[in-house]
């Protein structure tokens, strides 16, 4: 069945985009990530214009981070403390991130700006958490207890706050810091940043796995709340119908998603996201090392 | 010598100022749309448009091979193309051409190849062929850069935006033709318009210009003006579906899960 979007300008298949919606879904549930990395490429390849795709894949990621984010409230897995305190810093770090963005727009590198961009923090990020999920499964097989990692120079910073949900008792400094590095990087990168949240919260902070996902949900929910509302008041980018097609594959899909994480193991979760990471760092990497058929495209300026 | 240059040269353009005051419209086009104008509603997936007519004649038919050649053009906008060049070991865009206007969808239809229907001059004159319409609406920045306007062409062909469709007009006894021209699922909003002309041994015998409307209309209507007119209301209600969506989600799961 076809649908034609009002936005987008184009007709596509409504059942593909359900089962687009399905799969972001599911990973977002699964993983605690917004999706904004998979979803964006998806729909430009199906022919969907960038902007729209952008701001519309936003606005898909508010669905499945809320209705995610309220499972997790319910089992008590989202640590409100530390989703705030990463919040303010990202609005701060989404600010600097924009100014960044229109200074490197104006010189006229943006493009490989933000490639380059993806295949660094996707392809770092997505290597150290797949070596370090393998040597954590490796050491849990052997049934050795695992050592608690002491962050000594974490603990020693001042303003300590404690962080109930996530048994932390640890300064408010780091949190800020990482919430404002991922918030520049996610207005330069144009997604939520749930892939740089999840490991920087596992590692840099040292929060329990579990708490980590409903967290980055509670964070990237907003995020991507304030995307959406900037893209369709300043470039009326967001496409209401493919967005409300690609929510309700979203929702059922986030909702599985969410269930089938609580039977995984949390290293397995973290060698799944690792590989999907990699997967999409080596496809962008590909399209940058290898001659293209096509070198010329066509971009429609919007009035 | 000299003299008897400027003699034939002289006789030649009094012919052509006589021929130019007298009634050269011996032949002339009727024609017609199969629509007037088209509704793009939440289920349309493109369409055919036929364009039909027939040749008026005040006096017996002359010499020479009729020909019809029609072409629709969307409406216009500024574009921007862009070329990869390797650097540093990577594929990037690096160059770019921006084109002021270009039509966003535009097909020409002929009886015979476009080639000997109309004379290169003619072409000229009327922006018929793909490059020549094309050229017409983007002025002067594609005249720079060739290659850019060349791939433009070559990408809109490919996605059926821009086709050329040799001996698609049936001609019957030199007095009925007819035509059909579909258009694609990702089609812009504005007045198309539909060109014909008629030749005899490549040159333009007569022309008629109409046009067709394409439109959204209802729920698709309804949203694009939300959209530009009250973007805030519009983004506002992006978010409370979304919102509504995950909440109905997480409740229905949790009664099934229960």
């Amino acid at each position: 069945m076809q649908i034609y979007l009002p936005i987008a300008e184009v007709s596509v298949n409504a059942f593909l985009l359900l089962g687009l919606g399905g799969l972001v879904g599911l990973l977002s549930g699964l993983f605690g990530v917004g999706g904004g990395f998979l979803i964006t490429p998806l729909l430009l390849f199906i022919g969907i214009p960038a902007p729209v795709a952008v701001a519309t894949g936003a606005n898909q990621v508010v669905a499945s981070s809320v209705s995610g984010v309220l499972t997790h409230l319910q089992r008590k897995s989202v640590d409100l403390t530390m989703g705030a305190t990463l919040l303010a810093g990202g609005l701060v770090g989404s600010t600097v991130g924009i100014w960044v963005f229109n200074r490197v727009s104006e010189a006229g590198l943006i493009d490989l700006f933000v490639q380059l961009s993806y295949v660094i923090f996707l392809g770092l990020i997505g290597a150290l958490m797949l070596q370090e999920s393998l040597r954590a499964l490796r050491r849990a097989r052997l049934s050795k207890p695992q050592p608690r990692r002491s962050h000594t120079w974490v603990q020693h910073m001042p303003f300590k706050v404690k962080f109930r949900t996530s048994g932390l008792y640890i300064s408010v400094l780091p949190p800020l810091v990482v919430g404002f590095a991922v918030g520049i990087l996610s207005a330069i990168m144009g997604v939520g940043g749930g892939f740089i949240m999840v490991p920087a919260m596992i590692y840099l902070l040292g929060m329990p796995t579990k708490v980590v996902i409903g967290t980055s949900l509670f964070q990237i929910l907003f995020v991507s709340a304030y995307a959406t509302l900037m893209h369709a008041v300043i470039n009326n980018s967001v496409d209401i119908l493919l967005a409300a097609v690609l929510i309700v594959g979203g929702v059922i899909g986030s909702q599985l998603g969410t269930r089938l994480g609580v039977r995984l193991k949390a290293e397995q979760l973290r060698i799944l996201l690792a590989l999907l990471v990699l997967i999409v760092c080596f496809k962008i990497a590909l399209d940058l090392l290898i001659e293209p058929t096509e070198l010329f495209s066509i971009e429609v300026t919007r009035p | 010598m000299r003299g008897v240059g400027a003699a034939r040269f002289g006789l030649c353009l009094l012919f052509h100022l006589l021929l130019a005051t007298l009634p050269l419209r011996a032949e002339q086009i009727v024609a017609g749309l199969s629509q007037s104008n088209i509704a793009i509603t939440a289920n349309y997936v493109g369409s055919e448009i036929l364009i039909f007519g027939a040749i008026q004649r005040d006096a017996p038919a002359p010499d020479g091979p009729l020909e019809v050649v029609i072409t629709l053009e969307g409406p216009s906008g500024p574009l921007t193309v862009r070329r990869k060049t390797h650097v540093n070991g990577i594929w990037v865009n690096t160059d770019k051409l921006i084109i002021s206007r270009a039509p966003h969808f535009y097909a020409v239809a002929t009886t015979t190849p476009l080639s000997s229907a109309l004379s290169a001059t003619e072409d000229l004159r009327h922006h018929v062929s793909i490059p020549r319409a094309i050229r017409a609406v983007g002025a002067a920045s594609v005249d720079e850069s060739p290659r850019y306007f060349d791939a433009l062409i070559r990408l809109r062909k490919a996605e059926g935006l821009y086709q050329l469709q040799e001996g698609t007009v049936d001609l019957a006894q030199n007095t009925l033709f007819r035509t059909s021209i579909i258009l694609p699922a990702n089609l812009a909003e504005g007045s198309y318009k539909t060109r014909i002309f008629l030749t005899r041994g490549g040159q333009v015998v007569d022309t008629l210009e109409t046009s067709i409307m394409v439109q959204k209309e209802g729920l698709e209507r309804w949203l694009f003006a939300l959209a530009h007119e009250q973007p805030v209301a519009y983004g506002s209600l992006s978010l409370a579906i979304a919102i509504l969506a995950g909440w109905a989600a997480a409740a229905v799961f949790r009664m099934f899960w229960a």
